[in-house]
C-alpha cells in the first residue's frame, strides 16, 4: 500500500490492521511520533491527518487512506523550524521531550482550527497529553508566545 | 559483532562524537575502543583532541533529559577555553567512557563539576596544553593565554591546540593539582545555556532508544506473570502458530515473544496462552500501614540521645502525629526499549539505564559471557526519574537476542512498564514531640517505617528487578535485627532527621538543626512490591512527613512558621533559602489560621525546607493553595522557590528541573498513588494511574537562586520537589485548619480532614 507522510509517498508492506504508528516508525524511519502506552492515553504518537490528531498507535494504517499524514518531522526541519517549533525552542519548552509529538500538534491543530483561542481553550485540547516531565508551564508559554506571532503575522 | 564503522554505515545508532572519534581510531589504533582501555586516571581516557582541533569528551554521567549532557559540554568548553560548538560528548558507552556507576542520586553535578572526574580531566588537559605550548613556543608558561583553542604569547606567537596534540594521546595521568577555571573566569559556565538537543527534539529528529535500528533486527515482547510470586505451569507455543515465524523464547519464568514485525509481536503477545501457578495474596491495601508496623524490621537508630522518653514524659502536652505515605510510580511516559545484539562471543546493547557500568556487568553474568565482551551504549529513553523499566528490558532484550540469535528490539508495554516497576516506597512516620515553656522544641522522637524489595540490580543483582526474578536471581536480603547505637558521624542521606535536630553521634552534632534531645529510628521491612529509586527517594517521603509535623509544633506554639523554623535551625545556607524564600513571596509574619476564609474558595499559604541528602543542596519553597469548601479540589496557585546549590553551570538548566520539579511533586501530592487488590497492581495505565495532563491549570512559579561563591556544587534535580508535598499540606492547613497525614491530597481525603466526625 500506499501512504501519504509529510509531502511524501511511500510504500510500505504492512498488515492492513498494523497500526499506523509502526509503520511510521519502522517502514518509514520516522522517529517523531513515538510508542508511550499504546492505548491511546498519553499523546506521545499523535500525528495530524485531515486537520485532527489522531493517535496513531491505536489507528490501523488502513483507515489512513490516501490522506495525507502530518508528524513532527512534517512540520519544519531543524534548519527551517515551524514557528511553533522555533517558540519551544526560543522557551526551551522541554526537558526529556519524549512528550512533544503530542504537544507541538495538538498545540498545531487547535490553532489552525481556531487562531483566536483562549488559553483555556487552548489547555482544553491538550486535555489528553501527558509530560512525565512537567515542562507545562514553558510549553504553555509556547503555545502562547506562537498564538500572538501567527495572530500578527496573518494579513488582514 | 559489527564495527561501529559498518554499524553506522547502515544509518544507524548513536553519531555523537562519531568523526572526532573515527580519527582517533585511525591515528593511534585501538585507542579507547574497549573498556579494558579505559583507565580513569589517564586523561586520554576522558578527552581526544582531534586532528581538527575539535574536543571529544567522554563522561559516565548521561543526559536523562535533565540536560546534563549541555552542562558538561560547557563544563569542557570553559576549562579548555573553546566555543561550546567544538566539543563533542559521548556518554556512558562502556567501551569508550569511564566508570562513573550510576548517573542518579543528584549526584553528576558534585562528581562532575568540583575537583574531580570530568572537570579534572578538562582542567589537566588545558593545562597540559600549556605546557606544551610553552615548550614549542619557548616562552614561559605563565605567559600564555588560550583564545578559541589558540595558545598565544605576549609577543603575538601561537599554536593550535590541534597542532600540539591534534590525533595524539596526552600521555598524561589527571594531574590533581590542575586548576579550575575560577568562578570570575567563566565565560561559558554560569551563563544560561539553551539545551543542545532543543532542535533536534522539536523538529523529531532527536534519536531516543525507541528508535535505535540495527540491520537485521526483530521485535520483541514479554509476557508477564498475572500477579507477583507466580510461577509458569506451561506454554502453549501452538497458540501462536497462525503468526509466521514466531519464537517463544522461556527460560525459567521469563516468556517472552520474538517475531518479525512490532504488530506481529504484539499480536503474539496478546495471543500466546500461558499457565501459571499462583503467587500469594497481597497484603490488603486499606490496612497495607498498620501492617507495615507489625512486620519483622531491619532497625537502624541515626540519633538517639538516649533521653527522649524521659523528656516527653515530664512535658505537659506531647504531640503526636502519624504520617503516610503511599508508593508510587516513575510512570515514565514511553514503556521502556532497548534493543540487543548478542552473537557467540559478544553482546552490544543499546540502553537507557542510568548505570551503563553495571548494566553491562548485569548483562554479561546473565548471558554467561566474559564482561569485557559485552558492551552498553546509553541512548536516551523518555524521562526516567529514577529506576522505572529501563535496566528490566535492557536485559530482557539481552536475552531474547541470545536466544534468536538475531538482533532484538523490545519494547514493553504500558502494563509491563506499570505492573513491574520498581516502585517509590511506602512510607510510615510516627513523631513524638513536645514544646518547652519558652515555645521552642524540648524533644523530638520520630520512627519511620520502609517499605524495600529489590533496588538497583548494581554490579551484580540481576534480582533485584522483575527480569532478574523470573530467570531465578535473588532480590538483596533483607535481613531482619535491632539497631545498634549511631556510631560514627551522622548519617542523613534519606533525610529522615529532620532539620530542626542537632544531629549529635558520638558528640559530633551534624544535623541542622538546635534540638538536643533527639531519637531517630528507621525500621525496613519486605514489601510486596519491587521498589527503587524515584526521584528524591525517600526525600520527599521523609520530608513530607517532618516538615508538616513542624508546622503542627507551630500551630500549637501559636507561632510564625518561618520565624519558628529559623529559630530550630543552625545551618546558615538553610537558613539563607528560607528567608530567600520568604522575602521573595513576600511573606508576612503570622501564626497559622485554623479556621480558614468564611467564603467557599478558601486560602492558605504554607513553607517548607530542606538540607537535600544532608548536605547536597538547600531548597525552601512558599506555596499559595485555594481550596474549594464544597468539593475539596485543592489548586495550587503560586510557589516560589529558593534554592541553593553551590555555583550554577547552567541557570537554564536549574530553572528548568527547578520548575518541573515542583510541578511533578505536586503531582504526586495531588494525584499519584498506586493500587492494588488482593493479587496485583491495579494501577497500570493512566486511567488508572493519575498524573496531572497539560490541561491543568498550572500555578506560577518563580524560582530565586541562593548562590554562595567559593563552595563546592552540589546538586539541583531533586530539591525542589522534595519541598513541594509538604509545603502544599501546610498551606492546606492554613486555608481550612485541616491537617493532611498521607497523601495525595484527594478531594475525599481533604473534605474527610475538613468535617472530622462526618463521613465523607
Amino acid at each position: 500500500m500506499t501512504l501519504l507522510v509529510n509531502g511524501r509517498r511511500h510504500t510500505v508492506r504492512a498488515e492492513p490492521d498494523t497500526p499506523l504508528l509502526f509503520v511510521l516508525n519502522d517502514e518509514i524511519g520516522l522517529r517523531g511520533p513515538r510508542f508511550g502506552c499504546g492505548m491511546a492515553q498519553c499523546g506521545s504518537c499523535t500525528v495530524i491527518l485531515r486537520g485532527q490528531v489522531v493517535r496513531s498507535c491505536v489507528m490501523p494504517v488502513k483507515a489512513v487512506g490516501q490522506d495525507e499524514v502530518t508528524t513532527l518531522e512534517g512540520l519544519g526541519t531543524p534548519d527551517q523550524l515551524h514557528p511553533l517549533q522555533q517558540a519551544f525552542v526560543d522557551e526551551g519548552a522541554a526537558q526529556c521531550g519524549f512528550c512533544l509529538s503530542g504537544v507541538i500538534l495538538t498545540a498545531k491543530a487547535i490553532l489552525d482550527a481556531k487562531p483566536d483561542a483562549s488559553d483555556e481553550e487552548i489547555r482544553m485540547a491538550l486535555g489528553g497529553v501527558l509530560c512525565r516531565c512537567f515542562a507545562h508551564v514553558r510549553m504553555l508559554r509556547a503555545i502562547r508566545k506562537y498564538a500572538e506571532g501567527r495572530k500578527h503575522a496573518v494579513p488582514a | 559483532m559489527q564495527s561501529r564503522r559498518e554499524f553506522l554505515a547502515h544509518g544507524g545508532a548513536l553519531v555523537v562524537g562519531f568523526s572526532a572519534f573515527s580519527q582517533s581510531v585511525e591515528a593511534q589504533g585501538p585507542f579507547d575502543t574497549h573498556s579494558s582501555h579505559i583507565d580513569p586516571k589517564k586523561l586520554d581516557s576522558w578527552l581526544v583532541v582531534g586532528a581538527d582541533g575539535s574536543i571529544t569528551a567522554h563522561t559516565g554521567k548521561c543526559d536523562l533529559g535533565q540536560g546534563i549532557a549541555t552542562a558538561q559540554t560547557q563544563l569542557v568548553a570553559e576549562e579548555l577555553c573553546v566555543p561550546i560548538a567544538r566539543v563533542k560528548l559521548i556518554q556512558c558507552d562502556t567501551d569508550i567512557t569511564p566508570d562513573q556507576g550510576t548517573t542518579s542520586g543528584s549526584q553528576s553535578t558534585p562528581t562532575n563539576f568540583n575537583a574531580q572526574g570530568l572537570a579534572l580531566a578538562a582542567a589537566t588537559a588545558r593545562e597540559g596544553l600549556l605546557h606544551l605550548a610553552a615548550a614549542k613556543l619557548g616562552v614561559p608558561g605563565g605567559e600564555l593565554s588560550v583564545v578559541d583553542g589558540q595558545v598565544r604569547s605576549a609577543t603575538g606567537q601561537s599554536v593550535s591546540y590541534a597542532e600540539l596534540v591534534g590525533g595524539k594521546h596526552f600521555n598524561l595521568p589527571l594531574d590533581v593539582k590542575a586548576k579550575r577555571r575560577t568562578h570570575d573566569q567563566w565565560s561559558v559556565l554560569g551563563k544560561p545555556v539553551a539545551s543542545l538537543d532543543r532542535t533536534a527534539l522539536m523538529t523529531g529528529q532527536f534519536e531516543f532508544v525507541h528508535s535505535v535500528k540495527v540491520p537485521g533486527m526483530l521485535h520483541g515482547r514479554v509476557i508477564r506473570p498475572p500477579e507477583m510470586g507466580a510461577t509458569l505451569v506451561s506454554v502453549d507455543r501452538s497458540s501462536v502458530q497462525n503468526i509466521p515465524n514466531v519464537k517463544v523464547v522461556v527460560r525459567k519464568n521469563f516468556v517472552g515473544i520474538v517475531a518479525e514485525t512490532q504488530h506481529q509481536a504484539a499480536m503474539a503477545a496478546r495471543q500466546l496462552r500461558v499457565r501459571w501457578n499462583r503467587g500469594p495474596a497481597l497484603p490488603a491495601q486499606r490496612t497495607f500501614f498498620e501492617y507495615m508496623q507489625k512486620e519483622p524490621s531491619r532497625d537502624t537508630l541515626s540519633v538517639d540521645s538516649g533521653d527522649t522518653a524521659g523528656a516527653l514524659a515530664g512535658a505537659g502536652k506531647v504531640m503526636r502525629a502519624r504520617y503516610t505515605y503511599p508508593y508510587q510510580m516513575h510512570g515514565s511516559l514511553a514503556a521502556s526499549c532497548a534493543v540487543a545484539d548478542v552473537q557467540a562471543q559478544k553482546a552490544t546493547v543499546w540502553s537507557a539505564t542510568q548505570s551503563a557500568y553495571p548494566t553491562r556487568n548485569v548483562i554479561a553474568s546473565v548471558l554467561k559471557l566474559p564482561v569485557d565482551s559485552v558492551r552498553v551504549i546509553f541512548v536516551r529513553g523518555s524521562g526516567c526519574y529514577g529506576l522505572n523499566g529501563a535496566d528490566a528490558v535492557s536485559f530482557d532484550a539481552a536475552v531474547l537476542s541470545q536466544a534468536v540469535g538475531r538482533p532484538v528490539r523490545l519494547q514493553f508495554s504500558r502494563q509491563d512498564e506499570m505492573m513491574w516497576e520498581n516502585l517509590g516506597a511506602a512510607c510510615v512516620v510516627e513523631h513524638r514531640a513536645a514544646l518547652a515553656a519558652d515555645g521552642k522544641i524540648m524533644a523530638w522522637d520520630r520512627e519511620n517505617w520502609v517499605a524495600s524489595l529489590g533496588n538497583r540490580p548494581g554490579y551484580d543483582r540481576p534480582g533485584n528487578v522483575v527480569s532478574g526474578m523470573l530467570l531465578g536471581y535473588e532480590p538483596e536480603l533483607l535481613k531482619p535485627g535491632p539497631a545498634r547505637p549511631p556510631s560514627g558521624e551522622l548519617r542523613n542521606r534519606s533525610n529522615h532527621v529532620p532539620p530542626y535536630l542537632a544531629g549529635c553521634v558520638e558528640g559530633k552534632c551534624g544535623g541542622n538543626g538546635v534540638i538536643r534531645s533527639e531519637r531517630v529510628l528507621t525500621h525496613t521491612m519486605k514489601s510486596p512490591f519491587f521498589t527503587g529509586p524515584l526521584r528524591s527517594p525517600l526525600r520527599i517521603q521523609n520530608t513530607f512527613a517532618s516538615e508538616c509535623f513542624m508546622d503542627e509544633l507551630c500551630a500549637q506554639a501559636n507561632a510564625d512558621p518561618v520565624d519558628f523554623r529559623i529559630a530550630h535551625l543552625k545551618d546558615e545556607r538553610l537558613i539563607a533559602v528560607v528567608r530567600a524564600a520568604a522575602k521573595a513571596a513576600n511573606w508576612h509574619t503570622h501564626p497559622l489560621r485554623r479556621a480558614g476564609d468564611a467564603g467557599r474558595k478558601m486560602m492558605g499559604r504554607g513553607v517548607a525546607c530542606v538540607d537535600y541528602e544532608g548536605g547536597n543542596g538547600y531548597a525552601a519553597i512558599v506555596a499559595d493553595v485555594e481550596v474549594d469548601r464544597e468539593s475539596g479540589i485543592v489548586r495550587p496557585t503560586r510557589f516560589v522557590v529558593a534554592i541553593d546549590c553551590g555555583p550554577i553551570s547552567n541557570p537554564d538548566g536549574v530553572r528548568n528541573q527547578t520548575e518541573g520539579g515542583i510541578l511533578q511533586g505536586m503531582s504526586r501530592a495531588l494525584v499519584e498513588e498506586v493500587t492494588w487488590d488482593e493479587r496485583r497492581i491495579t494501577s497500570t495505565d493512566w486511567v488508572t494511574y493519575r498524573s496531572l495532563y497539560l490541561d491543568y491549570e498550572m500555578p506560577t512559579i518563580e524560582c530565586v537562586f541562593v548562590e554562595p561563591k567559593g563552595v563546592p556544587a552540589l546538586g539541583a534535580g531533586e530539591t525542589a520537589i522534595t519541598v513541594a508535598p509538604a509545603a502544599i499540606g501546610n498551606a492546606i492547613f492554613d486555608a481550612t485548619g485541616a491537617r493532611m497525614r498521607t497523601l495525595p491530597f484527594t478531594p475525599v481525603r481533604v473534605l474527610a480532614a475538613m468535617r472530622p466526625g462526618e463521613t465523607a
